[in-house]
């Protein structure tokens, strides 16, 4: 478990805000499991609340353990600093409870079997588990989750609240998440345009977030990250302040993963900063 | 409650997520650290200086306790002194205006003495009377009767088991009532604005009143930041400020739902009552009463009952209609199926357990009568037959001018398409049951030899063999790079196109379904009565959903949904990416038959002798056909014709 404490490498706390990826025992013939990250606390809050996690995993050519990736976006809330400590533990647990239940038997399993959990229960177990530890040791405290598990190139969404997982292409951003918000619904209903939604005032109303019920219930979804394609998790400070246009031309013209994580916070925060801003950003690696 | 003109002014105001009424527990707190834009449920928001016990208001009201406790506004117990010979008790609410802006303060406080004055001028039996009304420095007061009793969301908690359906339509027609009277009220009409089982007191004599009207939003100023939680009852357009009498209507609706579905909608997405049909929980609510709340509940207002008494005068009707309340359960079809008739049918001299193949204008398939016949599709005319050794379920394959079949006798057949002669033979060592695939310019199946075979189509010649843990009676799918199939020791296999194994997934039981694919996942059923979403590429178990039966039906994927048949007599639609149900369909047999999906519908058979045709998004009947015999045969689908064979004998031809 050593390595994988090294390998949890931010809590959303840390400075400075940003940081490269650690990669653990990769060949050089293996295609780089590439990832890029950063968190930044805006230009109108005094403290983060966004919690961010990344822990990769590789090994060369096996196809019963392809290169593990875990990625969580957490955006807590509650006063008196609960929100950060919210989405932190609820980061931290999440990604215990995947590590212990899915990367660390995978590495001497010799067949997958049914008395395995299935990989979208271990998920949602996890975002349940950090649901129980917030209400427990955080009252008042809630948090968004969105986690995303990657096996080789296909990606486990699990999601609660406004956070999001997109996926980037050619052709521009797909949404995989839907915002658990008051005004997405108002949107799906017909009852609001998405630009009405954008400026409506309920439109930071969550109807779930971790930490808020005992029967959470969980989004999940699979999705496969074709080559060269990438995932992107973010909270909602980025998306509701850069439109997902020029969301993907920044990925575009930066010259790596890195460098393209801090030119979105960077836009969020030319465009005014009013949250806290959180990104991740994957490419599906060859094979 | 407020007045339409009124609501205007603070339709965005207060927190979204508490209702100001006291009686819950949790609450919000308005944010303490201006910097704080994200707020959420407090778990004990309290007004600092609760007033104490003995404290006189006014000279005149003594207060006996706390009643309930909100964010922003509490209600005490209180004795009204100006009847001294007796103890008189009522009810005082408390608000404080905390607004910082003295303008603002005083808007309040004006809102509060108009809305209170009108409200004072209502008479009704379901609403409880107003008293006084008076402000002490920042905090204002409404007087109001004392009501003995329990509201409905107490007394739904505390009921095991389901609300009668009988109590929850006589409560609100009295509800409906209440509400023509408010909204007939002249000049303009009072809209409640929140109604939900929380404001719904059943008194002592079984009668429902309306408390708490509302006045306390007022004195919430607004907050901003995301907050948790909603209101649930609320109709969407009350979201952009439209304060008509049908957002009342709405609000009831949803009461009743949660009332008989005991599902609270305030842990739902909201607006998201018809995703959650009440009989889902509670079955035994009547179809006519659940119409009318879905009507009650139309996202578009104009869809909904005009009027309370509108919706009064339905609910009082299912009452005179069926006794107590409506009548017919769920579960019996009330749509009149249309007749369909087949196109043709074809006798073969015993069961039918394969699947027809279609190919050429003719129809393939074989029986236990150990023929393989040949019959012209548009007719059911007999073209050929050949015969093998033993009984066939195995369904036959066309690819390249060539039928291939597998029989119990151990062989793999392949046999000319146009002259039904032999073409070569493929022994192995057990029964052939699987179905063989062609691809590739082979031709895979599985044999109880515990072995998948691959052949050379145009030769007979195998190119290998695959040696599995059981016998292998699935038929394989044949992938670009895989070939994916099941064997009776539990195990899925993932064989790469050389003949060796990439991955194996054990089960609990065995695997006689037969895989389907997409890019992402392997879908297979089990003897254990799962069903399985593998990883396509590395066999990690993605998702899995439990029946009540053995899976032996194969899957079909269409879209963003797999369906499967269970021998638990259900058809299930689950979604591929997160395995959730998204419907099933009862039959009256095991459904060991496949599904296809052929142009928005899906076809299957069952062991209660019926082909079933259901609607593939909703799952609801089109049509369904009885034969004479169980239907284990899969139906094949092509030119709008459906074919699919019986144990009854014969090959039906139905028109899709």
């Amino acid at each position: 478990m050593g390595f994988l404490r090294r390998l949890l490498m931010s809590d959303g706390r840390s400075t400075p805000e940003s940081a490269r990826s650690v990669e653990l025992g990769t060949p050089a013939v293996v295609p780089k499991f590439e990832v890029g990250w950063s968190t930044d606390v805006g230009k109108t809050r005094d403290h983060n609340e966004d919690s961010a996690l990344v822990i990769t995993a590789a090994q060369d050519g096996d196809e019963l353990r392809p290169s593990f990736g875990l990625f969580i976006v957490a955006d807590g809330m509650g006063g008196h600093r609960a929100g950060e400590v919210a989405s932190s533990l609820a980061a931290r647990v999440t990604a215990h409870h995947i590590a212990r239940r899915c990367y660390l038997p995978s590495l001497v399993a010799r067949e997958r079997d049914a008395d395995q959990p299935a990989l979208t229960e271990i998920l949602i177990g996890a975002v349940r588990a950090a649901n129980d530890a917030v209400s427990q040791q955080v009252p008042g405290g809630g948090t968004t989750l969105t986690c995303a598990l990657v096996l080789g190139s296909q990606a486990y969404v699990a999601h609660v609240g406004d956070s999001r997982a997109y996926v980037l292409n050619e052709k521009g951003l797909e949404q995989i998440t839907h915002d658990h918000s008051l005004v997405d619904r108002l949107v799906e209903t017909g009852q609001l345009t998405r630009d009405e939604a954008a400026v409506h005032p309920q439109k930071n109303v969550l109807y779930r977030a971790v930490g808020q019920s005992r029967a959470l219930e969980v989004d999940t979804h699979v999705r496969k990250i074709p080559h060269g394609e990438h995932l992107l998790l973010c909270s909602d400070g980025l998306w509701d302040m850069v439109n997902e246009a020029d969301m993907a031309d920044l990925v575009g013209g930066a010259p790596s993963l890195q460098d393209a994580c801090e030119d979105l916070i960077a836009a969020a925060n030319e465009a005014g900063g009013r949250d806290n801003i959180t990104v991740i950003l994957w490419r599906s690696p060859l094979g | 409650m407020t007045s339409s003109d009124s609501f205007e002014t603070r339709k965005i105001e207060g927190p979204w997520l508490a209702s100001d009424e006291p009686g819950e527990e949790q609450r919000t707190s308005p944010p303490e650290d201006p910097a704080q834009t994200r707020s959420l449920r407090q778990h004990s928001g309290s007004i600092d200086g609760r007033l104490p016990e003995g404290y006189l208001l006014q000279e005149r009201y003594r207060i006996l306790g706390v009643l309930a406790v909100g964010g922003m506004s509490a209600v005490y117990r209180a004795q009204d002194l100006r009847f001294s010979k007796v103890k008189r008790v009522c009810a005082v609410k408390e608000m404080v205006n905390s607004a910082n802006d003295p303008e603002v303060r005083a808007i309040i406080l004006r809102n509060f003495e108009r809305e209170t004055s009108i409200l004072a001028t209502l008479s009704h039996p379901g609403i409880v009377q107003i008293y006084d009304c008076f402000t002490e420095g920042n905090r204002s007061y409404v007087v109001l009767e004392y009501v003995r009793g329990r509201d409905l969301e107490t007394v739904l908690a505390e009921t095991n088991g389901f609300l009668s359906e009988s109590r929850v339509v006589s409560w609100a027609i009295q509800v409906c009532e209440v509400l023509s009277y408010l909204h007939s009220h002249e000049p303009r009409p009072i809209v409640f604005r929140d109604i939900k089982p929380s404001n719904l007191m059943l008194d002592e004599y079984g009668r429902v009143r309306l408390i708490d009207f509302g006045i306390a939003k007022m004195f919430q100023s607004g907050k901003k930041g995301t907050m948790i939680g909603t209101e649930g009852y609320s109709p969407p357009e009350q979201y952009q400020g439209v304060a008509d009498p049908r957002v009342d209507i709405y609000a009831l609706g949803a009461t009743m739902h949660h009332l008989l579905s005991k599902r609270d909608p305030r842990m739902e997405p909201p607006f998201s009552f018809h995703k959650r049909p009440i009989h889902e929980t509670n079955p035994s609510v009547s179809r006519e009463l659940v119409e009318v709340i879905n009507r009650a509940l139309e996202y578009d207002v104009n869809d909904r009952y005009g009027s309370a008494e509108q919706m009064q005068r339905a609910l009082m009707s299912l009452r005179s209609a069926g006794g107590s309340a409506g009548t017919s359960p769920f579960g019996a079809p009330t749509a009149v199926l249309s007749e369909i008739s087949p196109l043709w049918r074809f006798a073969s001299e015993d069961e039918i357990r394969s699947t027809p193949a279609v190919h050429g204008g003719k129809v393939f398939v074989g029986a236990y009568d150990h023929n393989l016949y040949a019959v012209d599709a548009d007719t059911g005319e007999f073209l050929w037959k050949y015969p093998t050794d033993g009984g066939i379920a195995s369904s036959p394959c066309v690819y390249e001018g060539a039928i291939f079949v597998g029989s119990s006798d151990r062989i793999l057949y392949s046999i000319d398409e146009d002259s039904g002669r032999i073409r070569w033979t493929c022994p192995t060592d057990g029964k052939v049951w699987s179905s063989p695939q062609a691809a590739f310019g082979h031709v895979f199946f599985g044999s109880d030899d515990r072995h998948l075979y691959a052949v050379n189509v145009q030769s007979g010649r195998m190119a290998w063999k695959f040696e599995a843990d059981g016998k292998v009676r699935s038929s394989p799918a044949v992938g670009e790079d895989a070939v994916y199939f099941g064997c009776e020791a539990g195990i899925v296999y993932a064989v790469d196109t050389g003949g060796s194994a990439r991955w194996r997934f054990r089960a609990r039981r065995g695997v006689t379904s037969s895989p389907a694919f997409t890019d992402e996942m392997v879908y297979a059923g089990g003897q254990d009565r799962y069903v399985y979403a593998l990883d396509i590429r590395s066999g990690w178990l993605a998702w899995r959903y439990r029946t009540d039966g053995p899976v032996i039906s194969s899957p079909a994927v269409n879209g963003d949904m797999v369906f499967v048949g269970s021998a638990d007599g259900h058809l299930y639609a689950l979604d591929t990416g997160s395995g959730r149900l998204v419907w099933r369909h009862a039959t009256d047999g095991q459904v060991t038959s496949s599904p296809v999906v052929y142009d928005e519908s899906v076809y299957f058979g069952s062991v209660d002798g019926c082909v079933y045709s259901l609607d593939a998004r909703t799952g609801d009947l089109r049509w369904r056909f009885q034969t004479d015999g169980p239907v284990t045969s899969s139906p094949t689908a092509a030119e709008g014709v459906v074919y699919i064979g019986s144990c009854d004998r014969y090959v039906y031809a139905l028109p899709a």
